[in-house]
C-alpha cells in the first residue's frame, strides 16, 4: 500500500520484520509540522509514520529537508523558536506534548535513544569512555559501580569493539570514528531502549566503517526487537536497512512506502532524481548482479 | 583464473606503450624517526600511461594523501624511486621541485580549492599566474585561461571575482582550469569532489572525464569508489599503506580480489545489486582482522 505525500502511512505493514502485527507502536508520529516560532513560518509540513518493534523506517534527504527536525521533535529536543505546530507524537501511546520534563527524562534513553553524526560531541574527552557508559546504566538502572561497569563492558563487545577491555579505559582521542560511533551506539544502547533514531550516524565514516555500523544496527534489530529510525541523505544507506522509506524535500513528504516498491516504481520526480544520481555515480552502474549464491 | 602473483592484474596499456607520465617504484615514505617512525606507504609501485586515468582508492589512513604529497615533491621518499614525465624525481630538493613546478608538467587539485588558489587573486590573476611564470606574455595568457575556463563551464564574468565569491563547486572547477592552463602532462587530484554537492560533484566528474577523453593523464586519488569507478581506466587500491590491488576499473569492481577489495566493494550502499550480505561482510572482515 503506497501513500503518496502526507498521508500517514499507518496501514503498510513491515516486509520481514519479526514483531507480531498487532503490537503497539513505540513511536507514532502523526501529521506533525514544525514551525519557527520567532518568523511564524511552517518548516516542516507533516510528517507521519508508524513504528512497531522490529521495524525500521528510513527518511531521505537533502540538508534543509527537515528530515533531522521531525528526529528532533521525536525527542523532544527541538532548537530553540521551534515548535511542534501541528500533529501529534506518541511514545508507547504518551502523547509526548503531555510530558514533564522529569517524565521525558524517564522515557529518553529507556525508551528511545539516538545516536548522530559527531559521536565525539557526545562524549566527555576527559572522561574514559568506558565510565560514561557504566555511569549511564548506574543511574539509569540504579546498579552497584561494579555491575555497571560489567554491562558496560559487555556493551563495548556486543557493538564488536575488538578489545572492550582496553576501549573501556581509553579516551575519545584515542579512538576512531568508527570507534567511537560504536561506543555512542553502546551507550545509546545501554538501557535497552525500544527505539533508536540514528541521524546521519554512518555520513562522516569510511565505507567499510559505514557498513559495519550498518550491519550492527540490523544485528541488535534482529536481536532484540530493537526499532529504528534511519535519517541519511544517501537513499541507499536507507534502503538497506528499512522496510519503509520517507523521502522528504523542503518540509514535505513528496514520497512515502515500502522501501521496495519506492526503489522498483518511485512515483515523485524527485525520488528518480535520487535514484538517478546514485545510478550515475554510485557503484550500481558499475556492477553486474551477482548471481545469487 | 589467473596465476599472476600476488594481487597484480595485467595492465594491458603498458606493454609496449611509451613511457609512463609517472612511474613510482617501491616507495616508501616515512613519517618520524628512529623506532617511533612509521611507514604511511610501503613498497607503492604504479605507473601511469599517457592518457591514462589511473583511481586510487582509500580510506583514512590509507596513505592517499601521501602518496599524492610525494608525487608532488611535498614530503620526501624514504626509499624508492619516482619518476614524473621520464625525469627522475627521487632525489629533488626544494628548488629543483620548484623548477619542475614551474614548468608545469605536473599540476594538482586538491578537495579544498581555497589550498590550490590564492584567496587573494582574481580568478583571472589565479587562473594566467602559471602561464606568466612559464614566460607566456600576459594578452595571450588571458586568452588561454578564457578558453579553460570554458572547458570547466564557467562564464567569463567570473574572471574579475575572488575566490570567496564563488561557490564550492565553482571554486574547485577553478582549481581544475588552473591546473590546465599549461598543459600538464598528469594532473594529481586528490578527493576533488569530496567536499562537493551532488550536483557539484557530477559536473566535476563531467569535466574531468572528458579531460580523460581529451588525453590528459590522471591520478584521481579518492575514498569514494562510486566516483571512481565512472572516471579511471584503471583503479589501484591503497590498504594501510600498501598497494593491494591494480587492475582495469570493471575488473576491480566486479571481481576484487584482495580481501580487502571485496569488503569495500561489499559495504558500498547501492540501491539494487546487492554486493555482499551480511555474513560475507563478517567473513571478509574476520579474514582482514586475522
Amino acid at each position: 500500500m503506497r501513500t503518496l505525500s502526507r498521508n500517514t502511512a499507518a496501514g503498510s505493514a513491515p516486509q520481514h520484520a519479526p514483531a507480531a502485527p498487532a503490537a503497539p507502536p513505540v513511536i507514532a508520529v502523526r501529521d506533525v509540522r514544525i514551525s519557527d516560532r520567532v518568523t511564524d513560518r511552517e518548516i516542516v509540513h507533516g510528517v507521519g509514520f508508524e513504528l512497531t518493534p522490529g521495524k525500521a523506517v528510513g527518511i531521505v534527504g537533502e540538508s534543509g529537508s527537515g528530515k533531522t527536525l521531525t528526529c528532533r521533535a521525536v525527542l523532544g529536543i527541538l532548537p530553540p523558536h521551534f515548535e511542534v505546530s501541528g500533529g501529534s507524537v506518541e511514545i508507547d501511546g504518551t502523547d509526548i506534548a503531555t510530558l514533564t520534563p522529569r517524565q521525558w527524562t524517564a522515557l529518553r534513553g529507556t525508551t528511545v535513544g539516538a545516536v548522530f553524526q559527531d559521536p565525539a560531541s557526545y562524549l566527555n574527552p576527559s572522561i574514559r569512555v568506558g565510565a560514561q557508559i557504566a555511569e549511564v546504566i548506574r543511574v539509569k538502572k540504579g546498579v552497584k559501580r561494579r555491575e555497571a561497569r560489567r554491562q558496560a563492558l559487555e556493551l563495548l563487545r556486543a557493538v564488536r569493539l575488538r578489545d572492550p577491555e582496553l576501549v573501556y579505559g581509553q579516551y575519545t582521542y584515542e579512538l576512531s570514528g568508527g570507534m567511537l560511533q560504536r561506543v555512542l551506539i553502546a551507550a545509546a544502547i545501554a538501557v535497552e531502549p525500544r527505539a533508536l533514531i540514528a541521524d546521519e550516524a554512518t555520513t562522516a565514516l569510511d565505507v567499510t566503517v559505514q557498513a559495519e555500523i550498518l550491519d550492527l544496527l540490523a544485528e541488535l534489530r534482529e536481536r532484540t526487537g530493537l526499532a529504528l529510525v534511519v535519517v541519511s541523505h544517501d537513499l541507499a544507506v536507507v534502503a538497506q536497512l528499512c522496510d519503509e522509506v520517507l523521502v522528504m524535500r523542503q518540509g514535505e513528504v513528496v514520497e512515502q512506502g515500502p522501501t521496495h516498491s519506492v526503489l522498483h516504481d518511485p512515483q515523485h520526480a524527485y525520488t528518480r532524481l535520487l535514484m538517478a544520481e546514485h545510478e550515475q555515480y554510485g557503484l550500481d552502474k558499475f556492477l553486474t548482479p551477482k548471481e545469487a549464491s | 583464473m589467473t596465476t599472476a602473483s600476488p594481487e597484480a592484474r595485467p595492465a594491458g596499456k603498458e606493454a609496449g606503450a611509451p613511457a609512463p607520465v609517472l612511474a613510482v617504484e617501491g616507495l616508501e615514505v616515512r613519517y618520524g624517526r628512529g623506532r617511533r617512525g612509521r611507514s604511511a606507504l610501503r613498497d607503492v609501485s604504479l605507473s601511469v600511461a599517457p592518457g591514462e586515468t589511473v583511481g586510487v582508492i582509500g580510506e583514512t589512513g590509507s596513505g592517499k594523501s601521501t602518496l599524492a604529497r610525494a608525487v608532488l615533491g611535498l614530503v620526501r621518499a624514504s626509499a624508492g624511486s619516482i619518476r614524473v614525465g621520464g625525469e627522475e624525481v627521487t632525489g629533488y630538493g626544494n628548488r629543483r621541485w620548484r623548477a619542475l613546478r614551474r614548468r608545469g608538467i605536473v599540476q594538482y587539485v586538491f578537495q579544498d580549492p581555497l589550498r590550490s588558489l590564492d584567496p587573494d587573486l582574481t580568478i583571472e590573476d589565479s587562473l594566467i599566474e602559471p602561464l606568466l611564470i612559464q614566460g607566456v606574455e600576459r594578452t595571450e595568457a588571458v586568452d588561454r585561461a578564457r578558453a579553460f575556463l570554458d572547458r570547466v563551464h564557467l562564464s567569463a564574468e567570473l574572471l574579475g571575482r575572488l575566490p570567496g565569491e564563488l561557490s564550492g563547486g565553482q571554486r574547485q572547477r577553478v582549481a581544475v582550469a588552473r591546473a590546465l592552463v599549461t598543459e600538464p602532462a598528469l594532473v594529481i587530484l586528490d578527493e576533488p569532489v569530496s567536499a562537493l554537492d551532488s550536483a557539484n560533484r557530477v559536473q566535476v566528474l563531467e569535466i574531468l572525464k572528458e579531460l580523460r577523453a581529451a588525453g590528459t593523464s590522471l591520478v584521481f586519488i579518492s575514498h569514494d569508489l562510486g566516483s571512481i569507478a565512472g572516471t579511471a581506466d584503471r583503479i589501484a587500491v591503497l590498504y594501510r599503506g600498501e598497494l593491494v590491488e591494480v587492475g582495469a576499473a570493471r575488473d576491480v569492481i566486479n571481481h576484487p580480489r584482495h580481501v580487502y577489495t571485496r569488503l569495500l566493494v561489499g559495504s558500498a550502499p547501492t540501491l539494487h545489486a546487492r554486493t555482499a550480505d551480511r555474513s560475507e561482510r563478517e567473513a571478509l572482515r574476520a579474514r582482514l582482522a586475522g
